[in-house]
């Protein structure tokens, strides 16, 4: 019943950016010269970061394996050019604050020399575990900005049913274009990997979803397309934020993804075009994520353009190879505007998850002092997940975020809307986001607390019993003077049966944190 | 975390987005002056040189005082020039008598500013709407002088009062402005009313619906053209400074709710007409009710609040003692708002309306549930 209810909502909000998308979605994708120096962070995806196996000083060879994931969810680097490592040290990382990560830094030897690659089956024929492991092994993370390692959700077409497998490539951001144009020019091999993929999760369909302002995309993914059934190619609206995934979900199922839930409880995944892509390739040829499209774009750019890069390139280079910077830019951004994060200086490698790196000039960038709010609800208007951001805005303000929590902060999905039509020009994002790590930091302590306290009580049942059993034995020896037997044996194992359970509540409590982690990511 | 500490960090912007629509609180206020402009232009033609002092009197005063409160709150001078005291005094200017005395606009602008909008906290803060909180103030202060109305005498004819005698008018008082006074057809069918007269009775002589909806009628300067104040809300409407929500409930309810009533007993109801189209309800509707601050911020709310100004107004107007009822209903409406706000928010994405997560309904895990036992 709800279904059919639901069904009839049609995508609520949303704004309307100027694109910005003409001049580098113009040109086809070039690639970038191989830079002297390559910095490859550990930790380029969501979940724990990456471990080095390689030495300082070791030749490495392109596509080599030179960090491993050290759990599920966690992705492994592998070498983007033949050279040696010279250092594994902190290095300027992808992080508004200017943040220094750990990063292997790889002196490059020019010969973009691969690693020998093996024999690739015909991947259809795989179980789709093993597709599902190389693409793990292939260290493909999700490349629309979520950098959620891929993997983990191909897995998921174990524990779910998958009806519809949904490629995303409509986005949205303003100024990127490096789907639009990877859809133009490998068109068959998307549709090949989206093929891929519905085998390993067994899907249905396959739906690609592309934006209407992208027209060239349409066409040749609908070309694509075309031999294969059910596979198709639905055009959306331009509205930001369509390329969200509960948006999309919306938009092609008519369903809404339960809060808290992922969408895999709607019977939806949905993937990024270059997730897609870089799964074909891993799947068909054996090649390890090292590169990826990126649109750099920005008014300060002199040739704007899409880019692939090797991941660990760092962005100034990339500035290089598009003719340079025709101005001290007043925002450098990694991402699009609207989501992106600033950067503090050129030396920042593109990591996997990078979509664009912009320079954005003064006449782009607006910085109007904030003035006080006047409720004039433009951003109830355009949320696209029927929040009210003025009222949570003010309850975070008062330092009052359970209230906000009340108001929805935990289904917010950060996208900017609001403060992108507030004429207050009220940093609203930045409320929430300072709210929801607020939110999180607490949340921990609550489970710290709470681990401590079962712990705690778990010790003093274990003194309490061993108590019980010594004054128990004082008994018992005591009794053996008239009988033998015993009841030793009995209340030992009562102790040991405590100790497991003790542990799993301790794996339960870390589980439903990686849990809360990655719902996070995936919103 | 300390207070100070927590709002800088707040404050100091280090996150997204970059890109922003343009708008601004500025543009706003002066987007919805730049609408009420034809109105105004063609009442301070058709009542005079009275009305222009009254008019400039309320605004510059206005602007005096904010800047005044401004100063004494240590806020950033410049906030004067948002036009947010500016439009809230013109507001007000629209809804005095045209030929009120100075002192009427100037003491109106101070309740409206310092009282009805500073005092809460300045812009945004206030809980009323400003220039109806004043007009309702001088309502019940200066009865006499806030009733007393005028005939239309457009500026070019030669009985309008010149400059001079304006001036009089305007900053003595002294003269006896009898010779131009009118009724206002509200006023004057609630006269009828009470002396036992029916509504066809009362309005035969005073209201003419087309010369109302051009505004040739007596009344205050906002209420006298209904057609300019439509053409300044499709601007407004145009550029989505205000939503369709309260002036589609407001007049659409007051239109029913009276066209009912005079179905149900044309004697003493008069027509949806005649209510729509004289006194202020069509300038509240688009101008004074949808003020961001004090109205609902969700849709279904504003809905509700626009009916309730419409109710409001119906009731006030038939059974109450004042003829005028657009700026109670506003005020009282405004004291439901944070009611309003607080239990009719939108729903949210993957939530119920009693913001319960959506009952999951993958096929999978509900063909497990719907399995039915093996008998």
């Amino acid at each position: 019943m709800f279904r059919g209810l639901l069904k009839l909502a049609p995508v609520q909000g949303g704004v309307h950016p100027s694109a910005n998308k003409a001049r580098s979605s113009a040109l086809h994708v070039s690639a970038a010269p191989i830079p002297p120096k390559l910095f490859l962070p550990l930790l380029q995806h969501a979940g724990a970061a990456a471990i080095p196996i390689v030495k300082v000083g070791e030749r490495v060879l392109k596509g080599q394996l030179i960090a491993l994931a050290p759990s599920e969810l966690s992705a492994p680097v592998h070498a983007s050019s033949s050279g040696t490592v010279v250092a594994i040290t902190d290095v300027c990382a992808a992080h508004p604050s200017g943040f220094n990560a750990p990063a292997i830094v790889i002196e490059t030897d020019g010969q973009d020399q691969w690693l020998p690659k093996a024999e690739a089956s015909d991947a259809f024929q795989e179980d789709a575990m093993v597709l599902a492991n190389r693409v793990a092994e292939a260290g493909i993370v999700g490349m629309g900005g979520a950098i959620f390692p891929a993997a983990v959700k191909l897995k998921q077409g174990a524990k779910h049913e998958i009806k519809t497998l949904l490629v995303n490539g409509s986005e949205c951001e303003p100024y990127l274009s490096c789907d639009d144009r990877l859809m133009r020019e490998k068109a068959e091999d998307i549709i090949e990997g989206a093929r891929l993929i519905r085998h390993i999760l067994k899907a249905f369909r396959v739906v690609i979803a592309i934006e209407d302002n992208k027209h060239e995309a349409i066409a040749a993914m609908k070309a694509a397309a075309e031999a294969y059934g059910m596979v198709e190619v639905e055009v959306v609206p331009t509205r930001y934020p369509m390329g969200s995934a509960k948006q999309l979900i919306q938009e092609i199922t008519g369903r809404e993804v339960p809060a808290g839930a992922r969408s895999t409880s709607v019977g939806v995944l949905v993937h990024n075009v270059g997730t897609v892509y870089a799964i074909f390739q891993a799947l068909t040829q054996g090649r390890p994520l090292i590169s990826r499209i990126v649109t750099v774009a920005g008014g300060c750019v002199s040739r704007p353009k899409n880019i692939e890069a090797l991941v660990g390139t760092p962005i100034e280079e990339l500035f290089k190879a598009c003719g340079g910077l025709t101005e001290e830019p007043a925002r450098l951004l990694l991402g699009g505007p609207m989501m992106g994060i600033a950067l503090t200086s050129t030396a920042v490698p593109i990591i996997k998850g990078a979509t664009g790196v912009l320079a954005l000039s003064k006449s782009e960038v607006q910085q109007d002092q904030a003035s006080p709010c006047i409720r004039c609800a433009s951003c109830v208007d355009v949320c696209p997940m029927g929040l009210m951001p003025l009222d949570m805005a003010a309850l975070i303000k008062a330092e009052n975020a359970e209230a906000a929590v009340d108001y929805g902060l935990a289904d917010c999905i950060l996208c900017g809307s609001c403060s992108y039509v507030c004429p207050s020009h009220l940093p609203l994002v930045q409320y929430f986001r300072y709210a929801k790590d607020k939110q999180a930091e607490k949340r921990e302590a609550a489970k710290k607390l709470d681990l401590t306290v079962t712990m705690s009580l778990a010790k003093q049942k274990r003194l309490e019993q061993e108590k019980a059993r010594k004054t128990a034995e004082k008994a018992a020896k005591r009794a053996s003077k008239k009988r033998r037997p015993s009841r030793r044996r009995g209340s030992e194992s009562a102790v040991l049966q405590e100790a497991p359970q003790e542990q799993k509540t301790a794996q339960e409590t870390t589980q439903t944190a990686v849990e809360h982690k990655e719902q996070e990511l995936i919103s | 975390m300390s207070q100070a500490n927590c709002s800088s960090q707040l404050l100091d912007k280090h996150c997204g987005p970059y890109a922003h629509s343009g708008s601004s609180v500025r543009k706003h206020m002066w987007q919805v002056c730049l609408a009420l402009t034809p109105c105004t232009l063609f009442s301070l033609y058709l009542f005079g040189w009275p009305a222009i002092f009254l008019f400039f009197c309320t605004c510059l005063s206005a602007l005096l005082f904010e800047a005044l409160c401004l100063y004494m709150r240590k806020d950033p001078l410049v906030r004067v020039m948002d036009g947010s005291a500016l439009l809230c005094a013109w507001i007000l200017a629209l809804t005095l008598p045209p030929w009120a005395p100075w002192w009427l606009g100037v003491g109106g602008a101070f309740f409206a500013i310092v009282v009805g909008k500073q005092l809460y906290g300045g812009l945004g803060q206030n809980i009323f709407n400003p220039a109806m909180l004043a007009r309702t103030a001088l309502l019940i202060t200066f009865p006499m002088q806030m009733t007393t109305w005028v005939e239309p005498t457009p500026i070019v004819l030669s009985s309008s009062p010149d400059f001079f005698s304006a001036l009089l008018i305007s900053f003595s008082s002294a003269t006896n402005i009898d010779a131009y006074s009118g009724a206002t057809a509200l006023g004057s069918l609630k006269t009828a009313l009470s002396m036992g007269q029916n509504v066809e009775q009362g309005l035969a002589e005073l209201y003419q619906p087309l010369y109302a909806f051009i505004g040739w009628s007596s009344g205050s300067m906002g209420e006298s053209s209904e057609l300019l104040i439509l053409l300044g809300a499709v601007y407004l409407l145009w550029q989505r400074i205000i939503s369709w929500e309260i002036p589609v409930a407001m007049l659409l309810g007051l239109f029913v709710f009276t066209q009912l009533s005079h179905i149900l007993d044309g004697e003493h109801y008069a027509a949806a007409s005649f209510h729509l189209f004289s006194g202020g309800v069509v300038l509240a509707a688009f101008f004074i009710a949808t003020d961001p601050v004090s109205s609902p911020s969700s849709s279904l709310g504003r809905i509700v609040f626009g009916l309730g100004c419409a109710l409001l107004i119906f009731i006030i107007r038939n059974w109450g003692s004042f003829p005028e009822a657009v700026a109670f209903a506003v005020l009282i409406m405004n004291a439901f708002n944070p009611l309003i706000e607080r239990y009719l928010r939108p729903r949210i994405y993957g939530r119920l309306a009693n913001k319960e997560a959506l009952p999951n309904l993958a096929s999978f895990e509900l063909a497990q549930k719907l399995k039915r036992p093996k008998s």
